[in-house]
């Protein structure tokens, strides 16, 4: 029996389970894939917003404040890139002036520090590549960029190494309740949690039915990105995003924590919640829009694409609420759940410890999480003394990011293991580079069959029927 | 302090190692990222290797082993399963491997000897899904050839480069059905054979100037959708048509591996991707040559290997102190001309400069034009991005000139 059980591990289900890893309770998360991180986590515009965009008084406003604040502690405690590198709203008219006004006056109300107005001249001063003709722009210095899925994977493997259990392939399709507690149950297994936190995403209105909450509806609302090479990173500094206007948030262009230039998204609600395709037109429009305030960018050098799916409530708000005991929504969580996510792990907390949720303190409790790119970031010198003790960190697989056997092998050793090769990319950065796994992905399936113990026949791209490899035709 | 380090074990490297060996150098070090020698010949089982450099048809393993025999009888030093990390300004060259761990090795000269890598799907920026099941050409040969593994099959091949018409016939023979070939451009830019024998004979349809414009299925590939596109090469609406496959490779091109060229701070040529070079093979940093595919891609290896040793002796003549540039020409591209290597001449000695042009045509003369003086005009039955052009100038040519054009004339549309 688990005091608590955490449905979806994305990056809110992973802060709250790191959260709650503090005190001595027994939790598990349940994640329907291969893997965590699967959902809007790994494919989002990974800004930390320093929170002016959130109409004052939601939850919205006041947990991405609470959250931004939080996050660089956060960061550096579980050893997860995070840079403080500032955002700029740029506009091109009168128009877009009057908006940034308004927005800076917002951001004043919802407790953003050192917002600031800034003319043409400042601005193209502090990020020259921007096109001649903005006219003004609001810095946010509170601004920052982190990776979802790093920070993601980090906080379930810290809540992991402080006892939690992670169950994957667990969809929950069904919850029932007995005495005192509920059984969740997914088609081949089932659960005995206490409390229930419902952190499904785009699926966290068909949690909440299942639990015979029906007040809310979630509709994906897809965004599309194009990533670009590392040779284009320092095309800006600062996240450039455009005045929002009735049209929408428009395209940003940021520079990511691993030094690429990132794109998008764009913003098209659909019906398919499994659907993260990309399209032709919603491409066409990424680079488009981001040509216009950023005019150099070089899309020859584009590595991929990708498309992500916002759980789009329709309250207009974060949905984080108890419609029974015992049962926690965090559901609604589109943008800025990420940054606000750590602010969300305390909120739900609350809310567990208001429904009778006993919280001691762990006594042994460590939050800390040693970085899983320490190899690459360390001395010469250490690199080598680490060299000596095991050879395979000498070994570069990955040539285009430049990553060794040994950080490959250490990081499928580490909670939460990589189960495919999208998990080994997504933990140490292989085959994410400008060649996409061309060079290292053969080399990768090997290592990974031998340390899974499977034939490589077995391994999978992410879980399910993500088969890499027909069949064997070697004889040996 | 080594005198020559070759970065780079496959044709090039070894040609240029074993040219500057017979000149005279004997301090030499061939560094390699691989567990053998011989580059991505060793995956390319298939025979059409050697015609020209030994007039007989050889495997790519044959071809490479008969210079990897060489080196291995002269002793020339090899760090294999050793990775170049970084190149200097300086020529201090930062490496790593599981037994040195990272070192470094300041080089007298170095010869760049990397070859190229394939252009992924993300450049590409095809629409749809993101399954497993798309794999570049090179990468589906490796794990066939090198590993055992038959990655799919249902197969739909993008792009009818020399590597996709090879792959087309591999995986037909490994019992894989290969439903197409498409290629964007209305014409192959394979080897005219390499289309008889890997398609034709198989009874594999070649699309040309047709594109994959979406990709589907969630976990594995499903299908992909084709179309076929329009002079401006943008797919032609309500042409699209489905083809079910579990299997898409791509063969859309190769991109020298520079990346550590640009740390030591050499010049690029932006349509090569390779470095540019004078005559002697010899970058724009003094004592570094660049030869074979990181250079500029090649069709044959046979030409990799003249061109290596070009660069192996040119590193020994630098050595040996030989003398400083005496002139610089630029090479210039004019009509039709896509590049020139080498991009500059530095000494007036009969030069051959290889080209590429940009689109196919008949009946053409290829002409040197220094300013409004035509000076060399010869005429050719056609011409096609997909055959390296090579043109030997002249030692007389050179005079008198600081800068030549080499372009085509079009006697017909
Ligand atoms: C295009 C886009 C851009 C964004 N940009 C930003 C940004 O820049 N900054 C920012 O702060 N926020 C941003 N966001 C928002 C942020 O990404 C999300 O708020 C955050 O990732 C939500 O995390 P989550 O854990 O709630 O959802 P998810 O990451 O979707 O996780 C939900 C998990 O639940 C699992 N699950 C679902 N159903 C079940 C079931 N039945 N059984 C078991 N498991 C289940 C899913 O598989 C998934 O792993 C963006 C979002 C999108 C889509």
């Amino acid at each position: 029996m688990f005091d608590v059980a955490i449905i979806g591990a994305g990056v809110v289900g992973g802060m709250i389970a790191r959260e709650l890893a503090a005190y001595d309770l027994k939790i598990c998360i349940l994640e329907k894939e291969n893997d965590v991180a699967m959902g809007a986590t790994k494919a989002n515009s990974a800004i930390v917003h320093a929170g002016f965009d959130a109409k004052c008084g939601s939850l919205k406003a006041r947990l991405n404040v609470e959250g931004s604040k939080k996050m660089a502690q956060v960061a550096s405690e579980l050893g997860v890139k995070y840079q403080n590198n500032g955002s700029l709203v740029i506009g091109f008219d009168e128009a877009d002036r009057e908006a940034l006004q308004e927005l800076l006056e917002r951001g004043n109300q919802n407790g953003v520090e050192g917002l600031r107005l800034l003319e043409q001249e400042e601005v193209l001063a502090m990020e020259p590549n921007l096109s001649s003709a903005v006219t003004c722009a609001l810095y946010a210095p509170t601004g920052a960029i982190i990776c979802p899925y790093e920070l993601t994977v980090a906080a379930i493997g810290n809540a992991m190494d402080n006892g939690a259990e992670l169950k994957r392939n667990f969809k929950v399709t069904a919850i029932g309740q007995e005495d005192d507690h509920y059984i969740l149950f997914s088609s081949m297994d089932s659960v005995r949690a206490r409390y229930i936190v419902n952190a499904a995403g785009v699926y966290s209105d068909q949690i909440a039915a299942l639990a015979g909450d029906e007040s809310f509806k979630i509709t994906p609302r897809r965004g599309e990105y194009i990533l670009l090479d590392k040779e284009c990173g320092g095309l800006v500094k600062n996240t450039i995003f455009r005045t929002p206007s009735a049209k929408g948030k428009g395209i940003l262009v940021s520079p990511t924590v691993d030094g690429n230039l990132l794109t998008g998204p764009t913003a098209v609600n659909i019906e398919d919640k499994t659907d993260k395709t990309t399209t032709a037109e919603g491409l066409a429009q990424v680079m488009k829009e981001a040509i216009e305030n950023v005019p150099s960018i070089p899309y020859g050098k584009s590595i991929t694409s990708f498309c992500g799916l916002r759980a789009a409530g329709d309250t207009g708000d974060f949905i984080i609420n108890s419609p029974r005991p015992g049962f926690i929504n965090a559901a609604g969580i589109e943008s800025p759940g990420l940054s606000a996510s750590p602010a969300i792990a305390r909120m739900v907390k609350d809310l567990l410890a208001e429904q009778g949720l006993e919280l001691n303190e762990k006594t042994n409790y460590n939050p800390l999480r040693p970085a899983m790119h320490h190899f690459r970031e360390t001395s010469l010198e250490e690199k080598n003394a680490i060299i000596q003790k095991d050879p395979a960190y000498g070994q570069i697989i990955c040539r285009c990011e430049g990553i060794t056997e040994g950080e490959i092998r250490a990081a499928i050793r580490t909670e939460p293991k990589p189960m495919d090769l999208d998990g080994i990319k997504r933990r140490t950065r292989a085959q994410m580079g400008r060649c996409q796994g061309g060079f290292c992905s053969p080399l990768i399936l090997k290592i990974l069959a031998e340390e899974l113990h499977l034939p490589i026949e077995k391994i999978t791209k992410s879980g399910g029927a993500s088969r890499m490899i027909a069949k064997a035709i070697k004889e040996d | 302090m080594t005198d020559l380090v070759i970065i780079g074990g496959g044709p090039a490297g070894m040609s240029a190692a074993l040219a500057a060996y017979e000149q005279g150098i004997r301090d030499i070090l061939i560094l390699e990222r691989d567990s053998s020698l011989g580059g991505i010949l060793q995956q390319c089982i298939h025979n059409g290797f050697g015609l020209h450099k030994f007039g007989e048809e050889l495997t790519g393993p044959e071809y490479a082993w008969r210079y990897e025999e060489k080196v291995r009888a002269l002793n020339i030093p090899c760090k294999l399963n050793t990775m170049v990390l970084d190149i200097s300004d300086q020529k201090v060259i930062t490496a790593t491997n599981r037994e040195d761990g990272i070192f470094q090795i300041r080089a007298r000269a170095i010869i760049l000897a990397m070859g190229c890598r394939e252009r992924p799907r993300g450049a590409l920026n095809i629409a749809g899904a993101r399954p497993a099941g798309i794999f570049s050409a090179g990468t589906a040969q490796k794990l066939i050839n090198m590993e055992g593994y038959l990655p799919g099959k249902e197969v739909v091949i993008l792009g009818s480069g020399d590597i996709g018409l090879i792959m087309a016939r591999r995986m037909t023979l490994e019992g894989a059905k290969v439903h197409a070939v498409c290629e964007l451009m209305p014409y192959s830019g394979g080897l005219a054979r390499n289309i008889q024998q890997c398609l034709h004979d198989f009874e594999i349809p070649l699309k040309l100037s047709h594109t994959v414009v979406e990709i589907h299925g969630r976990e594995r590939l499903e299908g992909v959708t084709i179309a076929k596109v329009g002079g401006d090469r943008r797919p032609i609406p309500g042409t699209e048509e489905h083809i079910p496959c579990d299997t898409l490779l791509l063969s859309v091109g190769l991109i020298p591996e520079n990346e550590i060229s640009k740390s030591a701070g050499i010049d690029l040529d932006p349509i090569t991707g390779g470095a540019v070079v004078d005559q002697d093979r010899q970058t724009s940093c003094q004592g570094i040559f660049a030869c074979g595919n990181v250079l500029h891609v090649h069709d044959l290896v046979d030409y990799v290997s003249d061109e290596a040793e070009l660069a192996g002796k040119s590193a020994a003549a630098y050595l040996q102190g030989a003398s400083a540039p005496a002139c610089s020409i630029s090479l210039k591209t004019g009509n039709l001309v896509r590049y020139t290597v080498p991009q500059v001449i530095t000494e007036k000695k009969p030069v051959t400069v290889y080209f590429r042009v940009a689109d196919v045509r008949r009946k053409v003369q290829v002409q040197v034009w220094s300013k409004d003086r035509l000076l060399y005009s010869k005429k050719k039955a056609s011409v096609a991005p997909g055959e390296m052009e090579a043109l030997a100038l002249s030692a007389e040519i050179l005079d008198d000139v600081t800068a030549l054009t080499i372009s085509i004339k079009e006697e017909q549309a």
